[in-house]
């Protein structure tokens, strides 16, 4: 293991999280068990005051896990210096087979915890607390994956060692290693440009409709989904080369450094927030029916899917830019 | 969302009113809070410092250096051996250096002398750094004897002083011409110290490395990326040994916050509930004192770094030096060029204002849940 | 306006200092009208106060406000019905101190978030109606207890409720004081404003101000009070 200063904030983080959850755990089976608005007992008004520390306890948890995703991939593009071979996050992160797992549970723990935060919204919003059950239910199920990548971010860690030779994002995403990332690099880039753009065509379209009238919203949460895929495959496969102006850079990290004056979080950050709020959008159509609901959710749904295509076209516009100011040309007429 | 941005202005109002309110309490926690910024801050501030002097100096260093291994022991390149890597393919530059130690009994020292490639220095003449100069008390112009390992005396006469810039490596340099270096250490023409060769494609380093390992069983090849990632785990290792420690204060300062969060005085508890009797709801206190924490951890965060980066930057980390820097590469008195790092200052917010957050987490809670009714029943 | 159905209010529950507050609570209170909660201390008058202004919520038994079952709201919602429709004065004042007359007349409607100039306004407004003007920048500390108790009753009004509530108002009064603030809740109770006060004070119970007395002992009601003119 590697001692260092972000690792053991990351580690120290993942570890206060798992231990707030776990904590709160009992609690939540509480108000699953006996949950009962209609009484005026104090052992229910307790209840009832112990679902503001758990929202706040999840929104806590959601926050960290958002500083912490960043903390992890910053940091592992700095500990590329300790790995021969390796030149960016990628390298680090390919240092031993629990690197990329690490980073895509604690990506999946911050949609799920998003999920569940705008689910607490609505269900605050009625008189009745309908989803209340459901709510904790979710929250318990929440909990393997928080410590499932609470796992894989420690043994990636604790398998670290420096001078493990590997492949750097350079050989990693080069036509000639196999695998899922390296088929993604390889993808032509013009399909995949269009690819990108209809997605994301797509994705909007849809969530402004949804704004418009509450319809197809499973479809926007679907779509928003297959946008984020689509546009990770986008900057591996043509966004990233145009960024560094070098046409087998394919590194989906090095964009976020400032030698690239940060373009990556132009592009991350919108990306990111939207796909959790078409997510979002998904998740509250379920409980559409709820009578209690009915009246609230069109209007949470709606102002969600609002966001969701404000950020997918933010996104579409900086990729744009992107590939506008640069230099290097991937496409011919 | 306006009525939204509006309230939070409102919560801001009350808690920064309140804050004022209760100077001396939140003063006291502030100062501790800030007390602990400035402490990490200062550790990671330096050693990261260290690390960049550290890189800067070393990347006009040569991708490779070969020495020669006698008994494990490392000794004089013989003749030959510059001449024969002129066969290896990718090497842009090749260069015997000749260098050694001596201990100057004057001063109880040891020193670097070398043998200057980049400048020319008449017979007779030495440049010397600055931490030399400083102990020795001499200045341009000066004359200077060593009595050479030989027993001759030698007296040279000081051209120049290093810059102070570069004093973190150079502070203990001699700097003399070829001819003079060999007459003082007694070493014969055409051996070296050991050959430094810089190659043009970096990617090509590892494969020269092993060629050279092969070619010379009897030398070992250093890579300039291995010492820069050796510098890199070392300063990364103590900062860890020393935030290590620190989380023992971090835990301290936890228990402080948890108490100062749970052991609300009877006139806060008493505010709190009269809020909540006149309408104002459970999370409508859980907003106020998260502006609270947020407020105090911010200016806690920024006065603690402030005064870090003050310590470490304009008074040389004059606290810590002793802990971080005691080892042999490494010399007292150097400016640090100020850097401030992105992943830093995360980690440092994480430190910090996330142990803080977690341990008011409760308390607060705690207090917001107060009964309504309560002011009602006296 | 209000009615309240077999409202039990018990206090820890299940353990040996159970304390049964209110048993059987049932209650209608016309809109417009000044009605008065009137018994000895520890009869249930501020439990029940309470529990009619949604600062605590009966253990059993249903409430309703304006034909609105309110028994079952969680807290959340509760305190959002208190605040559009109850205003308080308590017996302590309960202001904040270090906090001007001003602002404490603002702090109730700061979780609504309106616009600032207009709640300034409104606030400067009930305090020159109850001749604090000049008092408005002042520290609610450094007033009198009558100036105090004004104070109170402005915060009580900034949200525009229709129902004001007042525990024992006049139990830290002198008569001289306790005779103005009865000229002011008439004033209230004049622009069509619902109040009920608790008080064992005879000078503010059996004044012409209050149309209706309900008499409390342990946590009931005695000799049910028959309405006041209006009916349901």
């Amino acid at each position: 293991m590697i001692f260092q200063p972000a690792i053991l904030a990351l580690l120290l983080s993942s570890l206060l999280c798992i231990g707030l959850l776990l904590a709160a755990a009992p609690y939540a089976i509480d108000l699953i068990r006996h949950w009962d608005l209609a009484s005026g007992s104090e052992r229910q008004l307790l209840r009832e005051r112990r679902t503001y520390l758990l929202s706040t306890l999840l929104a806590f948890v959601f926050a960290t896990q958002l500083v912490a995703l960043a903390l992890f991939v910053f940091n592992a593009d700095r500990m590329a210096s300790l790995f021969v071979g390796a030149m960016c996050a990628v390298g680090t992160l390919q240092a031993n087979a629990f690197g990329f797992p690490a980073l895509l549970a604690q990506i999946l723990v911050f949609f799920l915890a998003a999920v569940w935060l705008v689910i607490n919204h609505v269900d605050t919003q009625a008189p009745d607390y309908p989803l209340l059950r459901i709510k904790y239910v979710l929250l318990l199920c929440l909990l393997p994956f928080l410590l499932a990548a609470g796992v894989l971010q420690w043994r990636f860690f604790l398998a670290l060692r420096a001078d493990v030779i590997t492949s750097c994002c350079g050989s990693l995403f080069s036509d000639a290693t196999p695998g899922v990332t390296a088929e993604l690099a390889a993808a032509p880039p013009l399909p995949t440009l269009l690819a990108f753009y209809l997605s994301l065509a797509l994705a909007t379209g849809c969530a402004l409709l949804h704004r418009r009238g509450p319809r197809a919203g499973h479809l926007v949460a679907l779509l928003s989904a297959v946008a984020f895929a689509v546009t990770m495959a986008a900057v591996l496969a043509f966004i990233s080369l145009y960024v560094y102006e070098h046409p087998h850079h394919h590194c989906p990290f090095c964009i976020l450094k400032p030698d690239y004056s940060y373009q990556g979080y132009a592009l991350y950050v919108p990306l990111f927030v939207g796909t959790a709020a078409g997510l979002g959008v998904g998740a509250v159509q379920a409980f559409a029916r709820v009578p209690s609901l009915q009246s609230i959710i069109p209007g949470v749904a709606g102002r969600l899917a609002g966001l969701a295509a404000a950020m997918f076209i933010a996104v579409a516009v900086v990729a744009l830019l992107i590939i506008i100011n640069s230099r290097l040309l991937l496409i011919d007429n | 969302m306006n009525v939204w941005i509006e309230k939070q202005k409102y919560l801001i109002d009350f808690t920064l009113a309140s804050l004022a309110r209760r100077k001396a309490k939140n003063l006291g926690l502030l100062l501790v809070y800030s007390l602990i910024v400035f402490l990490l801050a200062s550790v990671m501030l330096f050693t990261h410092a260290l690390r960049q002097a550290a890189n800067e100096l070393l990347a006009g260093a040569p991708e490779i250096v070969l020495q020669r291994m006698v008994a494990g022991r490392h000794d004089l390149i013989p003749p030959g051996y510059l001449e024969r890597i002129a066969r290896l393919r990718g090497v842009l530059e090749k260069q015997g250096r000749l260098w050694g130690y001596y201990y100057d009994p004057v001063v109880k020292a040891n020193y670097t002398f070398m043998v200057a490639d980049d400048r020319l220095l008449a017979p007779g003449t030495l440049v010397v750094g600055a931490g030399l100069a400083r102990t020795r008390g001499v200045a341009p112009g000066n004359l200077i004897s060593f009595r050479a390992y030989s027993g001759k005396l030698f007296t040279f006469s000081i051209a120049d002083i290093l810059p102070a810039k570069s004093e973190l490596v150079s502070a203990d340099l001699v700097l003399l011409g070829e001819a003079d270096f060999r007459a003082f250490f007694d070493i014969p023409p055409g051996h070296y110290t050991d050959i430094t060769l810089r190659v043009a494609n970096p990617l090509e380093v590892r494969n020269i490395a092993s060629k050279l390992a092969q070619q010379f069983p009897d030398s070992r090849p250093i890579l300039r990326e291995e010492i820069l990632r050796t510098y890199d785990s070392i300063f990364s290792w103590r900062e860890g040994i020393v935030l290590a420690l620190a989380t023992l204060a971090l835990l301290a300062f936890a228990i402080l916050a948890w108490e100062k969060a749970s052991g609300l005085s009877a006139d806060e508890r008493r505010e709190i509930g009269i809020l909540k009797a006149i309408g104002w709801d459970t999370g409508d206190v859980l907003r106020m004192k998260f502006w609270e924490g947020a407020m105090l951890s911010l200016s806690a965060f920024l006065l603690g770094y402030l005064a870090a980066y003050l310590h470490v930057f304009h008074f040389s980390a004059s606290l810590l030096a002793p802990v971080l820097k005691g080892w042999a590469v490494l010399y007292p008195r150097f400016e640090l060029s100020p850097v401030i790092d992105g992943l830093q200052v995360t980690t440092l917010f994480f430190f910090t204002v996330f142990p803080y957050a977690a341990a008011t987490l409760v308390p607060i809670w705690r207090a917001a849940i107060s009964d309504p009714d309560a002011v009602m029943r006296g | 306006m209000i009615e309240l159905r077999q409202i039990h209010k018990t206090f820890n529950a299940g353990r040996e200092n159970e304390f049964h507050a209110l048993t059987g609570i049932d209650l209608q209170l016309p809109a417009e009208c000044v009605t008065a909660l009137r018994g000895p201390s520890g009869s249930g008058k501020t439990t029940l106060l309470s529990i009619i202004g949604c600062l605590a919520r009966p253990t059993s038994g249903r409430v309703r406000l304006l034909e609105r079952d309110i028994s079952g709201l969680p807290e959340r919602f509760l305190t959002e019905v208190r605040r559009r429709t109850f205003g308080f004065v308590f017996q302590q004042f309960n202001l904040i101190s270090g906090l001007s007359a001003s602002e404490n007349v603002m702090l109730p409607a700061y979780p609504l978030g309106g616009d600032r100039q207009a709640l300034q306004a409104r606030a400067e407004q009930l305090l020159a109606g109850l001749r604090l003007a000049h008092r408005r920048t002042t520290r609610v500390e450094l007033l009198s207890g009558g100036e105090q108790q004004r104070v109170a009753i402005a915060r009580a009004l900034i949200n525009e409720p229709p129902v004001i509530i007042a525990d024992e108002p006049t139990a830290n009064l002198d008569t001289a004081l306790a005779m103005e603030f009865m000229a002011i809740i008439e004033e209230l109770a004049g622009t069509g404003r619902t109040v009920l006060l608790s008080s064992h004070d005879p000078l503010l119970v059996e004044s012409s101000l209050v149309k209706r007395v309900v008499d409390m002992r342990d946590g009931r009601i005695v000799h049910p009070a028959v309405p006041a003119g209006a009916g349901r």
